[in-house]
């Protein structure tokens, strides 16, 4: 990708960067920032509803929302419509413009393509496109539904669309788990993540089984299980857009609503119980797994040894691993746990056996500093 | 049989919870239920006063305090009147002073008792286990809480959502306060960042009671055994955030949790027992011990009752050099319980 952003932004993205002592400028960051910066800022705006199976009510909440702003004096449009329509939905789509669909045929299949050009032509405020999760036909502009939407927010036209979580490229494999069905269609998360607004459409599954009339709708159990998933993709994109407004606004990172864990790693810890039980609060809390060391010189080999196998158990159970310099261990710990926002930081009671007269262990020193994080300490079992 | 239990769980006032559960109840009106309004608070919003349209409401009760006159859910005439269901807006309101109960929540629980549904509304700021979660990312110590219990029990938890951005075009419109008020609102409590923040852990919890809900976790690795957390109470005021702390990692790995305070005649009685009735609340089971020597008797008193893992808080935040001559209290039961996991919490600032 071309990057044509001018000096003075960089420039004054780089001040914003540096002036902030715990984060070193990443180059790459850099970069991708500045090209959403800008594409942001000429891109209309994207709202998208995201639910977690049919029928949930999004395609109604996102034609209301229409309604709504057309009644407040936009000039809102229907780019697409999908095929089957409740009557309250129909009841608001005969107040609103609808650019009708090209329709066409491939292979035996009737596909039902945006008009992009008429849209382009019409430049509409907003346009809605209901069922984002859609492939054109051969020959069209763009192969997915998304691509299309992706043009008409470059030209400056606010979208506003659905999603279901069976349909995000990234979750796919988790949904088939819970559903045993995979949906042909799909859009990266990365789309979703863009959006300026993303909105859950939330309902218990008890009253959406009444909604859905045809017998493929997943039993409750399956549904709860897709309700989380959707929830909690939502908070992740949720919580991702909170640090990038803090950081453009100069603030610390704060003690996020997520949990981040983090396992301090030495040769001579109880890395298995220590992982374990890191594992287990992150996989209950749905939060963040990290694992670190701090790089020491002159390990004897069997330490070394043991080491490795601490951080190749780690990576097995999911964990993001770190290794950190720095010629005070406690000093690398800190710094590395503000940074990543740890709520939990996870050590070994081995940590006090180094208790000179006088002098406080590195136990004591963490827990003094420990402000933003708990300090859990693990037992040091046998002669590791 | 106990009437079913069904909570609009939002982020801050003016996302559309009230709006969301009269809609839902004007459904069930149409299908026939025996349907009433308990309690509706209608802040002067139009949109969600006409949603009332239609239907029964139960005459509130008026209480004379200080002077002043405030209206209250009748409960009584609610139980009297029996419906099928009964919507009860803004559980975590605490009741007027010479009300029968505190808590709305608890009013909530008596008409569950009498078999009668309920709906209500909450924003996740009130959970207990959040409030200084909630003071760290807002800056706001929320005062009505309701315990985490109340909610787990509850039979549905409906996430109502609506974007920060939304939000605040709908208190610039005047929408949710006068004017004044929402100019106020939008500087201080209802900025992009606390909305965010708060947003995020409401679409949190309710995956988390969704999960609990599900009864069997997700393919977790097991732990070797049941995981028993004690909370070590001191008079210091940190305990109360050490209590809601420890309950909520409790909760989250489905551990038991006990409570004990280890009375060596140092600290003031009155604060101690104020966290003690504080953790019974919470459904957190409460221990006093008696004995000069406190990190011996948290230590024998772990091993004696299965705990795996010790909540402590810091013993001092900050000490004079002369204090690391000796060991602090924190450190002692380190040295003495390592065969435990033990948990410092800390005293987050902002």
């Amino acid at each position: 990708m071309v990057c044509t952003c001018d000096v003075t932004e960089l420039r004054i993205i780089l001040i914003e960067m540096t002036t902030r002592v715990d984060r070193r400028p990443d180059p790459e960051e850099l970069l991708r920032r500045v090209q959403a910066n800008e594409r942001r800022e000429m891109r209309g705006r994207l709202k998208v509803f995201l639910g977690y199976a049919s029928r949930v009510g999004k395609s109604f909440r996102m034609f209301d929302e229409g309604r709504r702003r057309k009644e407040r004096g936009q000039d809102v449009i229907v780019g697409a419509v999908q095929s089957k329509v409740t009557t309250d939905i129909q009841e608001i789509l005969s107040r609103l413009e609808v650019i009708p669909p090209i329709t066409a045929r491939h292979a035996g299949l009737d596909y039902e393509v945006i008009d992009v050009p008429a849209v382009f032509r019409r430049h509409p405020q907003v346009c809605l496109i209901d069922g984002l999760a859609y492939d054109n036909p051969p020959g069209s502009r763009n192969p997915q539904r998304w691509q299309d939407v992706r043009d008409l927010l470059d030209r400056g036209i606010a979208i506003i669309t659905a999603v279901n979580v069976q349909h995000i490229q990234e979750q796919q494999d988790a949904v088939e788990r819970i559903t045993g069905k995979r949906s042909p269609y799909s859009v990266p998360e990365e789309f979703l993540r863009e959006a300026d607004e993303i909105e859950v459409v939330d309902a218990p599954p008890d009253t959406l089984r009444d909604r859905i009339c045809e017998g493929t709708a997943p039993d409750s159990r399956g549904l709860a299980e897709l309700r989380e998933l959707a929830l909690l993709l939502a908070a992740d994109v949720v919580d991702r857009q909170l640090q990038e407004y803090l950081d453009a606004h100069g603030v610390a990172a704060r003690w996020g609503a997520q949990e981040r864990i983090l396992v301090c790693l030495t040769p001579r810890s109880n890395a298995a119980e220590m992982l374990r039980s890191g594992q287990r609060n992150a996989l209950r809390f749905h939060g963040a797994l990290l694992a670190a060391y701090v790089e020491q010189a002159g390990l004897r080999p069997r330490d070394k040894q043991k080491l490795e196998e601490h951080l190749d158990l780690a990576r097995e159970l999911g964990a993001e691993v770190h290794s950190l310099t720095g010629a005070d261990f406690v000093e690398a710990i800190l710094a590395f746990a503000r940074e990543q926002r740890i709520t939990q930081l996870f050590v070994g009671h081995s940590l006090s056996d180094q208790r000179l007269w006088l002098s406080r262990t590195p136990i004591d020193r963490l827990i003094d500093a420990a402000e933003d994080f708990d300090v859990r300490l693990f037992p040091h079992r046998g002669n590791e | 049989m106990k009437g079913r239990l069904k909570v609009y769980l939002g982020y801050a006032a003016g996302v559309g919870k009230t709006y969301r559960m009269l809609e839902e109840s004007q459904e069930m009106r149409q299908k026939g239920v025996d349907i009433v309004i308990g309690y509706f608070e209608p802040h002067g919003r139009k949109e969600t006063i006409a949603r009332t349209e239609g239907l029964e409401a139960v005459p509130r009760r008026i209480l004379t305090y200080a002077g002043a006159q405030f209206q209250e859910m009748d409960t009584e005439a609610v139980l009297r009147r029996k419906p099928a269901v009964t919507i009860v807006d803004e559980f975590a309101h605490t009741n007027v002073p010479g009300s029968e109960r505190l808590k709305r929540w608890q009013d909530v629980q008596v008409l569950l008792d009498a078999g009668i549904d309920v709906l209500t509304t909450m924003n996740v700021q009130h959970l207990e286990s959040l409030n200084d979660q909630v003071w760290h990312a807002t800056g706001v110590r929320v005062r009505e809480t309701i315990p985490d219990w109340v909610v787990d029990e509850a039979d549905e938890v409906v996430f109502v959502d609506l974007t920060p951005r939304a939000l605040r075009n709908r208190l610039e419109r005047g929408v949710v306060y006068a004017p004044e008020k929402a100019q106020r609102a939008m500087e201080n409590f209802f900025t992009e960042a606390n909305l965010t923040a708060l947003r995020e852990m409401a679409m949190r919890h309710t995956a988390h009671e969704v999960e609990e809900k599900l009864h069997t976790a997700p393919v977790l690795p097991a732990p070797d055994r049941k995981e028993r957390i004690l909370i070590c109470l001191t008079g210091r005021p940190s305990s109360a955030g050490l209590i809601r702390r420890g309950k909520r990692v409790a909760d989250y790995l489905q551990a038991d949790c006990l409570a004990i305070y280890v009375e060596d005649g140092a600290a003031g009685r009155e604060a101690v027992e104020r966290h003690l009735s504080f953790a019974r609340n919470l459904r957190i089971a409460t221990h006093v011990v008696e004995s000069p020597d406190v990190p011996r008797t948290i230590t024998e008193f772990a091993r004696e009752q299965g705990i795996t893992q010790i909540f402590m808080g810091r013993s001092t935040p900050r000490r004079p050099w002369w204090a690391h001559l000796g060991e602090t209290v924190v450190q002692r039961v380190v040295r003495q319980a390592r065969d435990m996991q033990i948990t410092i919490v800390a005293e987050r600032r902002r």
